[in-house]
């Protein structure tokens, strides 16, 4: 590959060490569910934040600990590998309600041994009533409780019952000064407090905390110099032995103290961010500007001859893969959301530096060749364009994408720096900012940025609106009057700005409610001392000690949406084609086309057992007649069926789309955006932070609109609904020029928590050095219209099929799904098809 | 007259091309050829007049008139693109010196607009017509099919004298000039056949590429569409290899050459 920089060889530890860590089927354990659980019970006099710390102590002294065969970097939080501890002090009950089915289940499915059940079992019934979801759900408006629950209009179920996670911690000040170094500082902190001082317990706490989560990191290092030091004596193979007297070096200098070489530099990022994971279990743990705070110890080596490049690389590779070692189980639910086994830690590199000069380095190159080596979902890995990005850095970039791994994501930093400035951000720090979890943007090491606090389905308030506020049968929204009754299209848009306005109100509740309980019960101490300001305020993250303070719930559906108001507006109130009462009951009858699918065999159950109830005796004919009249809605009355799909056939074949570069079409889909965005910005949380909207829906436009109705724009009820920012499914026609032309026309500086554009290639645009080339053009001009983000699937579409039929030659086929890439074979079915039937951009 | 009234027939407008020019281009294909190539891969492009092709099993009007004021906006909505890759617009065709006036004042506006512009033509026109376009043009994608001129003739029912005269008068003219060739099995796929070929090309003034276009089936379905025949049926597309040998067979000739546009 000509003029490609930085090709290095993979070395054959590598793919040893991936083939290890694919070799069976991830496992859940239970050690440190057990251990939270002796510890709590034997501090239940002290205060919350001593009792984080002890928990944490107690855990590092005795979880087991392993070296993989082959590994250069140590530290594992289970057994066996890519396996998953619990964390019953965020929630329970649904994993124990999982205990069978979550090793059979269709997304991201963990096997549990029966010894592991029965540890959990034994530990659980102490937490009945004391967990941070059960805290969450009681400081809840009943109101916004109900939307959430029982109505699905929102959903912030993933802080509801899990750990926030989604932080950059200060890995630099870590590397710099080792814990010891941040011990002192809060012990200067504890030594300077004034007693007479109103916080001074809250504050010496959680300095104390500090200082006994930071011990307890470093005589967990110490436990791993240990084993390796007794595997190096019994090893017969001589250089092993050598790599783990080397190991054991390593892991008595850090992360204790300041790392001196490369190496340690690698061993001890890998300590902050392994243990950040034992912690808490909140994913999207992300490593941020690694090319920026690890370069002085690649610089310092290369230049003493100490290290070479080969060398450098091959620990590089190690942490990648070490990175794809973490996993997490979530509820099922949520793993539909999420799925893939998504840890979500984004690494970005490349951009500006603090001064706004490029800051892009060898290591910014070695990253990306390292997502080459290592071709598996972690870590996200990301890079920052700006006018001043080096071309041979983005044709690298290209290189990794043109692999298909929908690797890496790329993000502007011509948008996103006065974004996050428009917030409050200072302009050096906004200039340093990296990516979490999925698109978010923040300032690392200041921010406690709450993102992707929760789901938001744009498409359910406009439901709303045709149901005047009613769903299920109970008046859950504001009664914005009849719809059909309504004269012009702008009181139809009003309605419907009323309806998201309202559930927007009922979401901040909620968010601040589990905002306020994880303050309350799950503190992190360990977590807090590497976001500043938290020992200078003596404050957890949690509690608001971060300089930076937001909350970030996303919303998506601006494609329906937009279609559908714009095909109400056409055929209602233009050319009066149809009538509202008409395009209602269309939607109302799904057009007139039956629900096919998981969706169909749930109304059939529904429908059988209410019957049931009624006395009606349920046999199999009587459930295939059920699933017969729901699936080819012969309920129906055959005049009125076919008019409903004339309506459907209106809507697709005689109004515009958005994606299509239609100036009038984008700049409504531009309304429909900010009517979120705008309307989420007027809100603050409990931690003194505002929020800020993102657009995006990680993979929930699948499970999300499986609970969605017949939408006005023709999309058949229980469907996914579009991705990200871009257009629905299919609806794009122009090419992929003309859809980023219409993404661009969106206000996503105001989304400042993030939007997410999915464009998919076939292979062959990327061809040779000028497809490489055309390619980064295409990106570049994207975001000189101030795109925010853009990632890209790569593969072509009989590879798929392929791998949906085949699944066991394709176990480590990447695919990008939404802000993260997944295994496509452990996807859910209607997942796999959602990506296969994304509009592939051809020439 | 203003050249944004000036009007035109055209059947496609293809955004984010990067095989017809260099950089990203958008392709404003004409309607209308003087021949008619047995392989041609746009059956719609041929017949001047505006016909119904079935497409999906769904009747589609091909061709429509425009001005080239009403052209440029969808034109200019990509010059972000043509900026950062070095693209711009192609006319395509059809043959575009069928509508010579159009392309002119086509061009004209785009110039004005400060884009690249480039033509693909097999230039079997009066020169007089390929005058006309010549002061708006950087680069000049010709197609020279075969130097036999009756088997030219057989295959896109043209002999190739005027396209072989036209193609020394554009050379002289000083615009960027490169020689393209379907490459077609059974027609001009032997190593002599396209060696000739190259040879000529290298001895025009100034040119420097010359580019193997493997012969491709994708338009087959659209002659059923306009319900006519399609001649070529048991062609295979020219294998890897194949075009491999004859592009270093192209290049014993010193110009620079490719597969591919």
């Amino acid at each position: 590959m000509e003029n490609i920089k930085f090709v290095i060889e993979k070395s054959a530890r590598i793919e040893k060490l991936i083939n290890a860590l694919y070799a069976k089927m991830p496992e859940i354990e239970a050690e440190r569910g057990v251990l939270v659980t002796e510890s709590y019970k034997q501090t239940e006099a002290l205060p919350i934040m001593l009792r984080r710390s002890a928990a944490f102590a107690h855990i590092l002294e005795n979880i087991p600990i392993v070296i993989r065969e082959n590994e250069l970097i140590v530290g594992s939080a289970t057994k066996a590998p890519r396996g998953c501890q619990v964390f019953p002090e965020y929630s329970y009950e649904w994993l124990e309600a999982e205990f069978d089915t979550v090793a059979t289940r269709a997304a991201d499915p963990f096997y549990i041994s029966e010894n592991t059940k029965s540890a959990l079992k034994q530990a659980y019934p102490y937490w009945k009533g004391k967990t941070c979801s059960d805290l969450a759900k009681s400081n809840m408006a009943p109101a916004a409780y109900e939307a959430f629950v029982t109505h699905g209009m929102f959903t912030p179920g993933n802080y509801f019952y899990n750990g926030i996670g989604h932080v950059n911690v200060n890995y630099e000040k870590v590397l710099r000064l080792g814990y010891r170094g941040i011990m002192a500082e809060a012990q200067a902190a504890l030594d300077k407090l004034d007693v007479s001082c109103p916080e001074y317990v809250r504050r010496h706490n959680f300095l104390t905390a500090v200082i006994e989560s930071c011990e307890a990191v470093v005589l967990y290092a110490r436990r791993y110099a240990k084993l390796a030091r007794e595997m190096a004596k019994k090893e017969t193979d001589e250089t092993r032995k050598a790599e783990l007297e080397q190991i054991a070096t390593n892991c008595l200098h850090v992360p204790e103290h300041p790392a001196t070489s490369f190496y340690e530099a690698c061993q001890s990022f890998w300590f902050i961010q392994l243990l950040l994971q034992v912690e808490s279990s909140g994913h999207s743990i992300s490593p941020g500007r690694f090319d920026q705070y690890m370069y002085p110890y690649y610089k310092k080596d290369m230049e003493a001859g100490k290290i070479t490049k080969e060398q450098a690389q091959e620990l590089i590779d190690c942490i990648w893969v070490k990175l794809n070692d973490i996993n997490k189980v979530r509820d099922a639910g949520s793993a539909d959301g999420f799925a893939g086994y998504g840890m979500f830690q984004n690494l970005i590199v490349g951009g500006q530096d603090v001064h706004g000069m490029d800051a892009t380095n060898d290591l910014s190159y070695m990253c990306l060749e390292a997502s080459m080596h290592v071709p598996l979902p972690q870590p996200s890995i990301s890079i920052r364009v700006w006018n001043g990005s080096p071309e041979s850095l983005l044709i690298k970039a290209a290189a990794l994408t043109r692999l298909g791994t929908g690797l890496p994501a790329y993000y502007n930093d011509e948008i996103i720096i006065p974004s996050i400035m428009a917030r409050g951000v200072t302009l050096e720090d906004a200039r340093d900012y990296c990516i979490i979890g999925c698109v978010e943007p923040q300032k690392g090491g200041k921010t406690d940025g709450w993102h992707d606090a929760a789901f938001f389905n744009m498409c359910r308030p406009l439901e709303l609106v045709f149901s005047r506020g009613v769903d299920k049968g109970v008046q859950i929204g504001p009664d914005t009057g009849d719809v059909t009754q309504m004269q012009t299209f702008e009181e139809v848009f009003e309605a419907y700005k009323t309806q998201q306005a309202y559930f927007i109100k009922l979401l901040v509740n909620a968010n601040n409610a589990i905002d306020t309980a994880h303050a309350t019960r799950c503190p992190l101490p360990f977590q807090s001392c590497m976001v500043e300001d938290c020992i200078g305020r003596g404050k957890a993250l949690q509690e608001g000690g971060a300089i930076y303070n937001f909350t970030g719930p996303q919303g998506f559906g601006i494609a329906n949406n937009t279609d559908g108001l714009l095909a109400i507006k056409q055929l209602v109130f233009d050319e009066k084609k149809v009538t509202m009462s008409e395009f209602k009951a269309a939607m109302d009858a799904n057009f007139g086309y039956g629900v096919q699918g998981a969706a169909a065999e749930r109304i059939t159950s529904e429908i059988a057992c209410k019957l049931a109830e009624q006395g009606i005796e349920i046999t199999d004919a009587v459930i295939r007649a059920i699933y017969e009249e729901v699936t080819m809605a012969n309920g129906i009355d055959e005049t009125k069926k076919a008019r409903y799909r004339e309506i459907k056939r209106l809507i697709e074949e005689t109004c515009p789309k958005y994606g299509n570069d239609i100036y009038e079409v984008d700049m409504f889909a531009r309304a429909v955006a900010n009517s979120y965005t705008k309307e989420v910005e007027k809100y603050k949380n409990p931690r003194k932070g505002v929020f800020q909207a993102g657009l995006y829906p990680v993979s929930a436009n699948v499970p999300l609109g499986g609970q969605t109705g017949a939408t006005p724009d023709g999309r058949l009820a229980f469907t996914p609904l579009a991705d990200g920012i871009g257009p629905a499914s299919g609806r794009d026609v122009k090419g992929p020029t003309a859809t980023a032309n219409s993404v661009a026309k969106l206000e996503q500086g105001v989304a400042s928590n993030g939007t997410l554009l999915n464009q998919k290639f076939h292979p062959s645009a990327l061809a040779g050095m000028s497809g490489l080339s055309k390619f980064v053009a295409l990106i570049r001009s994207y975001f000189d219209q101030k795109g925010m983000h853009v990632q890209f699937n790569v593969v072509t579409r009989e590879t798929l099929l392929d791998a949906q039929q085949n699944p066991e030659k394709y176990k480590t086929l990447v695919v990008r799904v939404a802000g993260y890439s997944a295994l496509f074979t452990t996807l859910s079915r209607s997942l796999q098809d959602d990506i296969i039937n994304r509009t592939e951009q051809g020439f | 007259m203003n050249i944004y009234e000036t009007k035109g027939r055209i059947f496609n407008i293809q955004r984010f091309s990067i095989h017809d020019g260099p950089g990203i281009r958008t392709i404003v294909f004409f309607k209308g050829c003087y021949m008619r190539c047995a392989w041609c891969c746009n059956p719609e492009s041929q017949s001047y007049e505006i016909e119904t092709m079935i497409e999906d099993g769904k009747a589609k009007t091909v061709g429509k008139d425009v001005t080239v004021g009403e052209l440029m906006p969808e034109i200019l909505a990509d010059q972000t693109y043509y900026r950062r890759s070095g693209g711009g617009v192609t006319l395509s065709g059809g043959e575009i010196l069928g509508q010579a006036d159009f392309a002119r004042d086509l061009l004209c506006a785009c110039k004005e607009a400060g884009l690249h512009t480039a033509v693909e033509s097999t230039a079997n026109a009066p020169f007089e017509a390929i005058e006309k376009i010549l002061p708006y043009l950087d680069l000049y994608l010709m197609d020279i099919k075969h130097m036999d001129s009756a088997k030219h003739k057989e295959f896109t029912t043209a002999g190739n004298e005027r396209i072989l005269e036209n193609a020394k008068r554009i050379a002289k003219s000083g615009v960027e000039l490169i020689i393209r060739t379907p490459v077609v099995p059974g027609f001009n796929d032997t190593a002599a056949e396209i060696k000739a070929i190259s040879k000529f090309a290298s001895t025009l003034k100034g040119v420097k590429e010359h580019h193997l276009l493997p012969y491709h089936r994708l338009g087959q379905d659209k002659y059923d569409g306009l319900g006519r025949k399609y001649s070529l049926k048991c062609i295979e597309p020219p294998p890897k290899e194949k075009m491999e040998y004859l592009l270093s067979v192209a290049e014993e000739s010193g110009l620079k050459c490719q597969i591919g546009g």
